[in-house]
């Protein structure tokens, strides 16, 4: 059976930005990341069913960026747990501060004595100390991590929960609750369930297949590497230093790059990168040796770089209809 | 909430999910909640933001994605949102709507008399002449041939030029009904028949395989090695995690009076399996070869430490290739390079000692696929021997069944005397349990 969702209104966010699909596509490129529209629509829908959203696409596409930005558009802290393989729950929602609480009882011991000492028997002794007990297991020695923190942020937060597809499986399992209700529970001190329900965005390379019950839980978004005029919306926005022409002719490039058979396509990540450097360069147009030199920037595998630098006067060539 | 929406409208919500499970996107009823809650923030009237809700609520991976914008497509192309199904008109009459050539009447009360004869419910594609004859005579057809037989008698003319044109029609509705039904077998009947289909596929025996079935023989083939693989790497997890060291953390407690600040965990050592695979591909057993190298190339994805053999007469390592070279062109390379020839199994034993021997040692395990048919070659049962020695165990599957073992050319009842398990094994799910067991041989308990 599916749990019910509480079906609050979202009080945390500025509420203007997620009135609609629109004006979440106008915010987010308001602070630099231009959406599409069916990203803009998982978001809409995760802030209006209280969901998480689960981001796949290959790397560099802008999985983690989407969550920085989400951050930012709603002004609210950004949390981040990175996962990897062994990462449990003592590192991923709560440790005991094991050395403090063992501090603690050393120095404390010497004034046990006095404290117990004027106890009439055993039982009585044995009571106040289960009282102390239960001192050293509060939340004074709770150390919060990434979850915790974001279920005990007042006003809400935006939780990262990058490459969960490299953390184990058991690990997944433990964040069904988290992602369903909201809430954790500590066997020492019971739920602790969220003060707002943060938006939460987990991202994954794919490197294993997730879980359905995981999937389950969340929406899901799958990022695709973009189509030509989105890519030239996307490098205007973030290297606005660049020329409009020399804009267009270095997309081109880079799509007509996708269509080669390689090892490693190069995202959107690269290709910002790039852009980057062809403005540090000055350049001013795309000639064969510019690109060469700087092809290592788009392509990360030897085998890539050489296979198309054997292609470089064709792909050069292909964008000829547009003189750059 | 769902339960504001209008009937109708959740109604098309949920043919559209039945019409989704067909086309092999998974929707559980929490999901179809979802939906429905999606649908009660978004609405009908802006299709674009439709679609991409549904997307972001149903698919769960690119290729759901695709699969849904393909049938949210299909689904929706013709029927009205919002349900206007009522609206039908009933009982009007089928020779009138024709003689005004009304396409648009005829169409709904095509869609309408479908719902009547449950079109919608249709599972295999051999239903589809019954239904669509249903569909028309829901709209009246008994009554329209009646007609026609009764003015093609006439006398007048008029009434045979009429009687002719009728029966034109008829046969265009015939046609139309078709297509109208066989739309709706796409839509919903993918589900049944893919299910029986891959049942009757992973039991039947390679050699029987029909080659217009071989591509979802290898879809099938890879599906159970990839749920092989993710079985495994949970168990794998599972045994890792460890216990406090005792020893280990009083030892290290020293340094601070005796108070253990540091903790020291056990670990489970866990043995990495390691296994060799010898795969006859000669002429006797090439039909079976392929799969059998299909499977090798989907578990090598798996098992880390797997060594892959091919052989006919001589044997040869193929684990470059298999990690290279795409599974289609792999499996030509292979069967290229060394298929098809008469076999040898006591040269490749030999071989498969010079160039392998020093790395069979306890922790291997072999498994060797073929039919053990050596034409009349020297056996070299003594290699045999060596091998279940040296190794772990020694695994045979054999595409022959058990009576043909030991006659003709065949030595196989004196290699399964070496052998840990010796078993026919000629289908799919045969080879996903007993390579199954092998790994999980592997598993502390």
């Amino acid at each position: 059976m599916p749990k019910a969702q509480p079906d609050l209104p979202l009080d945390h966010a500025p509420a203007t930005h997620l009135d609609s699909v629109e004006s979440i596509t106008a915010g987010l490129a308001e602070v630099g990341y231009i959406a599409s529209r069916r990203i803009a629509t998982a978001l809409y829908m995760a802030a209006h069913l209280q969901k998480p959203i689960l981001v796949e696409g290959v790397a560099g596409v802008g999985k983690t960026e989407l969550a920085l930005s989400t951050a930012r558009l709603l002004g609210l802290p950004l949390i981040r747990l990175q996962c990897y393989e062994g990462l449990d729950e003592s590192r991923a929602l709560y440790e005991w501060k094991y050395g403090k609480q063992l501090l603690y009882t050393q120095i404390l011991r010497d004034h046990l004595g006095p404290a117990l000492g004027d106890a009439p028997d055993l039982a009585s002794a044995m009571e106040r100390l289960e009282g102390a007990g239960d001192l050293f297991f509060s939340e004074r020695f709770l150390e919060p991590r990434p979850l915790l923190q974001a279920l005990r942020t007042e006003g809400g937060a935006v939780l990262l929960i990058d490459e969960i597809d490299k953390s184990d499986e058991a690990f997944e399992a433990f964040l069904l609750e988290m992602l369903s209700a909201f809430q954790v529970s500590i066997p020492e001190i019971g739920v602790i369930k969220a003060i707002t329900p943060p938006m939460v965005f987990l991202t994954s390379n794919n490197a294993r297949d997730l879980g359905d019950a995981l999937k389950r839980r969340c929406l899901h978004l799958h990022i695709p590497l973009p189509d030509q005029k989105l890519e030239e919306r996307i490098v205007a926005a973030r290297v606005p230093g660049l020329d409009g022409r020399l804009r267009i002719g270095l997309v081109t490039f880079v799509q007509n790059l996708r269509r080669l058979d390689l090892r490693k396509l190069p995202s959107i990540s690269e290709t910002v990168d790039w852009a980057r450097a062809l403005v540090l360069l000055q350049a001013r147009a795309l000639d064969p040796a510019l690109v060469r030199e700087t092809l290592n920037v788009l392509l990360k595998f030897e085998q890539d770089v050489v296979a198309v630098e054997g292609k470089l006067g064709e792909l050069l060539r292909s964008d000829g209809d547009r003189p750059v | 909430m769902a339960t504001a929406q209008s009937e109708p409208a959740s109604r098309v919500l949920e043919d559209f999910i039945r019409a989704l499970r067909a086309s092999e996107v998974r929707v559980s009823p929490a999901e179809a909640i979802d939906a429905h809650r999606a649908l009660a923030e978004v609405g009908f009237s802006d299709r674009a933001l439709l679609k991409d809700a549904l997307a972001v609520t149903l698919a769960k991976d690119a290729e759901e994605v695709r699969r849904l914008d393909l049938c949210f497509d299909t689904f929706f192309a013709r029927r009205a949102l919002g349900g206007s199904e009522t609206a039908a008109p009933k009982g009007a009459d089928l020779e009138e709507m024709i003689a005004a050539d009304d396409r648009a009447a005829l169409a709904q009360a095509m869609e309408t008399a479908a719902g009547r004869a449950g079109a919608a419910g249709i599972q295999l594609s051999t239903q589809r002449g019954l239904l669509a004859r249903r569909t028309l005579d829901e709209m009246g057809l008994r009554g329209l041939e009646t007609r026609i037989a009764k003015l093609a008698e006439s006398d007048a003319a008029a009434d045979r030029a009429l009687a002719e044109r009728l029966s034109e029609a008829r046969t265009a509705l015939f046609a139309q009904a078709a297509e109208f039904v066989d739309r709706q077998a796409r839509l919903y009947a993918g589900e049944t028949g893919r299910w029986l289909r891959d049942r009757i596929l992973a039991t039947q025996a390679f050699t029987a395989v029909a080659d217009e079935d071989l591509r979802a023989m290898e879809a099938l083939t890879r599906r159970m090695a990839k749920r092989l693989a993710q079985r495994y790497a949970r168990r794998r997890h599972r045994a890792r995690v460890g216990k406090l060291d005792v020893r280990h953390t009083l030892r290290r407690s020293l340094a601070h009076d005796g108070v253990p600040f540091d903790l020291a965990w056990k670990r489970q050592k866990i043995e990495q399996p390691q296994i060799v695979v010898v795969c006859d591909v000669s002429r006797s057993v090439a039909a079976a070869a392929q799969f059998l190298l299909l499977f090798l190339y989907s578990l090598k994805e798996v098992v880390k430490r797997l060594d892959a053999f091919a052989f006919s007469d001589r044997l040869v390592g193929v684990n470059d290739l298999l990690d290279d070279e795409k599974v289609d062109d792999a499996i030509t390379l292979i069967l290229e390079r060394i298929g098809f020839r008469p076999t040898d199994y006591g040269r490749a034993l030999e071989d498969l000692f010079d160039q392998h021997g020093a790395r069979l040692d306890r922790r291997t395990t072999v498994i060797i696929l073929g039919d053990g048919r050596s034409n009349h070659a020297e056996p070299r049962l003594d290699l045999m021997r060596r091998l279940s020695e040296q190794t772990r165990s020694v695994i045979w599957l054999n595409p022959e069944p058990t009576t043909y073992w030991g006659q003709g050319d065949s030595k196989m009842d004196a290699y399964a005397r070496f052998c840990r398990v010796a078993k026919t094994c000629n289908t799919l799910e045969g080879l996903e349990r007993i390579v199954e067991d092998v790994l999980r041989t592997y598993l502390p308990r």
